[in-house]
């Protein structure tokens, strides 16, 4: 297993790492005694449980972007039974950056919403790297409103860099589409639940993520911008440092979100990430969403729809004083 | 500290604000004519060579909009925190302090209720003149509860934005304030209450992707940049110019984003009859 680590896509934080594995193989190539390979391992193993139990939150973000990092449909097939893709959104297209379509999960038949960035280069170039047209947006809905229909409860997974900055998605509504999905997500009659996989990036994933229970995968971020949109405007320049400061002041992993309750859950990932082993994360995802639904499952809908309302009218901090004594009030006209 | 800082702009903040001593002549920057300050402002701050409409602070607004002596400002007591202990270039608390005394306002947003030609509304304007009208907890709070109030009193909701977005001093929390006046906003929508939203330059981002785009009617003030993104990050991305005119509001109208560009001499007017036909 460690040998094959070696030929995987290596962040620059995980240099030690390649080190090891690099001393690894060279012992299991000269077949040196087990007693040292073992040790070696176990070395590795501890590195790695270090490395990332303290992961910086800009180290976060590049575990989240982290190219073998498992997606919607990896994890679809791992986990899900019965895929049935359902395409388009019945008015202008088919957004490959959102997969939508009914599974069997554990015991329940759900829709499963999650953006999609896409492995080859060419399901990347079609996916727009998991940024998501308005079309995207409109299938989501489309798809959502079919699910409470048919009283089926809806699981999205959220990861992307946000919603697509272009000509054609501003044409066609970009903004419109995903204040809809806001508005109405927030009154669909079945439980929804979203997992943050890996990059939660501003309105472009709060569109598929307004649900009754929100969690984070351990090494995924979650922010109204990325790090480095951030530093370029705050910083006035994006470079590693800046990226990196802003990572921290925007408070963007799991573990922040569940402080400023965002979220409710953070799931927690295996030694080295997901990508480190995509099974295991499954079976973690598999048993979140299972325990979700059937906690929700029997909620009546106008309770859902209410509870829903309120976990996001409770979102906010703010101080309330005593006005000023003298409140603005309409001129007189000149 | 924050709260100290925050309970403490009002101390500071002069009696009168005395307007900083400004040229009675100015060049517009439409059509770079010269033109005589006051006229410009008493055509309701468009200029009066070429219609150009500049950006008003919300307390000019407000006044443009409502019947003399029928507004009140309210959830002025509402102040942002500072949750994250944000610091860019500069600390989050000094930055809202700044741009408190700068304002005269607690936050980007001035909401109440008036009278619109002698009919009954809730107003909420965003507030350019702090932070760019940026959206955090307490812009998000304002216009949920104007929401409400427009609810509760059975009246018509009027929301003018104008904003950079969302505010990223408040990072997640911000984003969230997306959700919560959308979810507002459905409770309004399934109570059959009519709300008009006017877009004014600029309205980006996360205010256009929450409650601005979500009018059941949607009137834009002329040539205002709308959008998600901005122009600058859109061609960053393609790498190419953007076509003329783009994101402004007529280009909205023709791909049928706006039901109507209106001047703002008329905008009064159109609301007023907005709400009649609506039977508000
Ligand atoms: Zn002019």
């Amino acid at each position: 297993m460690p040998a094959t680590m070696s030929t995987f896509y290596q962040l620059e934080f995980e240099k030690p790492i390649v080190e090891l594995d690099r001393k690894i193989a060279d012992a299991e190539a000269s077949g040196s005694v087990n007693g040292e390979l073992s040790s070696l391992r176990e070395q590795r193993s501890k590195l790695l449980k270090e490395l990332y139990t303290d992961l910086s939150p800009w180290n976060t973000v590049r575990v989240a972007r982290h190219p073998n990092r498992p997606q919607t449909r990896d994890y679809l097939k791992m986990l899900g039974r019965d895929f049935t893709e359902l395409s388009g959104d019945r008015r202008y297209g088919d957004d490959p950056a959102i997969v939508t379509g009914f599974a069997r999960i554990g015991e329940f038949k759900v829709l499963v919403v999650g953006h999609q960035k896409g492995k080859s280069t060419q399901e990347k170039l079609d996916c727009h790297f998991g940024c998501a047209h308005p079309e995207g947006y409109r299938k989501a809905l489309a798809k959502m409103k079919l699910a409470e229909k048919f009283g089926v409860p809806i699981v999205t997974f959220v990861d992307t860099p946000g919603a697509y900055p272009g000509l054609e998605a501003e044409k066609r509504g970009q903004a419109e589409a995903i204040a809809v999905n806001l508005r109405e997500m927030s009154v669909i009659k079945v439980p929804i639940v979203s997992l943050v996989i890996g990059e939660g990036g501003s309105g472009g994933a709060l569109g598929i993520a307004v649900a009754d229970r929100v969690a984070m995968l351990a090494n995924a971020w979650y922010s109204v911008i990325s790090p480095e949109g951030c530093a370029a405007i705050l910083w006035k320049q994006a470079n590693e440092r800046n990226n990196s400061a802003a990572a921290d002041a925007l408070h963007l992993t799991a573990r922040d979100n569940l402080k400023l309750g965002i979220i409710e859950e953070v799931l927690p990932e295996p030694a080295g990430g997901a990508h480190r082993d995509p099974a295991q994360t499954a079976a973690t995802i598999e048993r979140w969403v299972v325990d979700s639904v059937r906690a929700l499952k029997d909620v009546p809908p106008e309770t859902l729809v209410q509870r829903r309302f309120e976990r996001f009218r409770k979102l906010g901090r703010y101080q309330e004083v005593q006005a000023p004594e003298t409140p603005v009030q309409a001129p007189e006209p000149a | 500290m924050t709260k100290a800082v925050v309970q403490s702009w009002t101390a500071l903040r002069p009696a009168r604000r005395t307007s900083v001593p400004e040229g009675s002549w100015l060049r517009c920057p439409s059509c770079a004519q010269m033109i005589y300050r006051r006229h410009m402002e008493t055509n309701l701050h468009v200029c009066p060579e070429c219609q150009h409409h500049f950006r008003i602070v919300a307390s000019e607004r407000v006044g443009q909009l409502v019947d003399p002596g029928s507004f009140q400002s309210e959830f002025d007591g509402l102040q942002s925190l500072d949750p994250l202990g944000f610091r860019d270039l500069k600390a989050y608390p000094d930055r809202v302090l700044a741009e408190q005394l700068k304002s005269g306002r607690p936050d980007a947003v001035l909401a109440g209720e008036c009278f619109i030609k002698g009919r009954p509304a809730v107003l909420c304007c965003l507030d350019l003149g702090f932070m760019m009208g940026s959206m955090g907890s307490v812009v998000g709070e304002v216009v949920t509860r104007s929401v409400e109030r427009a609810l509760e009193r059975g009246l018509p909701l009027v929301i003018v934005s104008c904003s950079g977005g969302a505010r990223m001093q408040e990072s997640g929390l911000s984003l969230m304030q997306m959700a919560k006046t959308s979810a507002a906003l459905a409770k309004l929508d399934r109570a059959g209450l009519l709300f008009i939203s006017v877009l004014t330059d600029p309205t980006t981002g996360g205010v256009t992707a929450s409650f601005a785009m979500l009018g059941d009617v949607i009137i834009a003030e002329p040539k205002a940049l709308i959008g998600f993104a901005g122009p600058r990050v859109i061609q960053q991305t393609l790498r190419q110019d953007l076509p003329e005119g783009f994101q402004r509001s007529e280009f909205l109208r023709e791909c049928g984003l706006v039901d109507r560009v209106v001047h703002r001499h008329e905008l009064r007017n159109e609301i007023a009859r907005l709400i009649d036909y609506t039977g508000g």
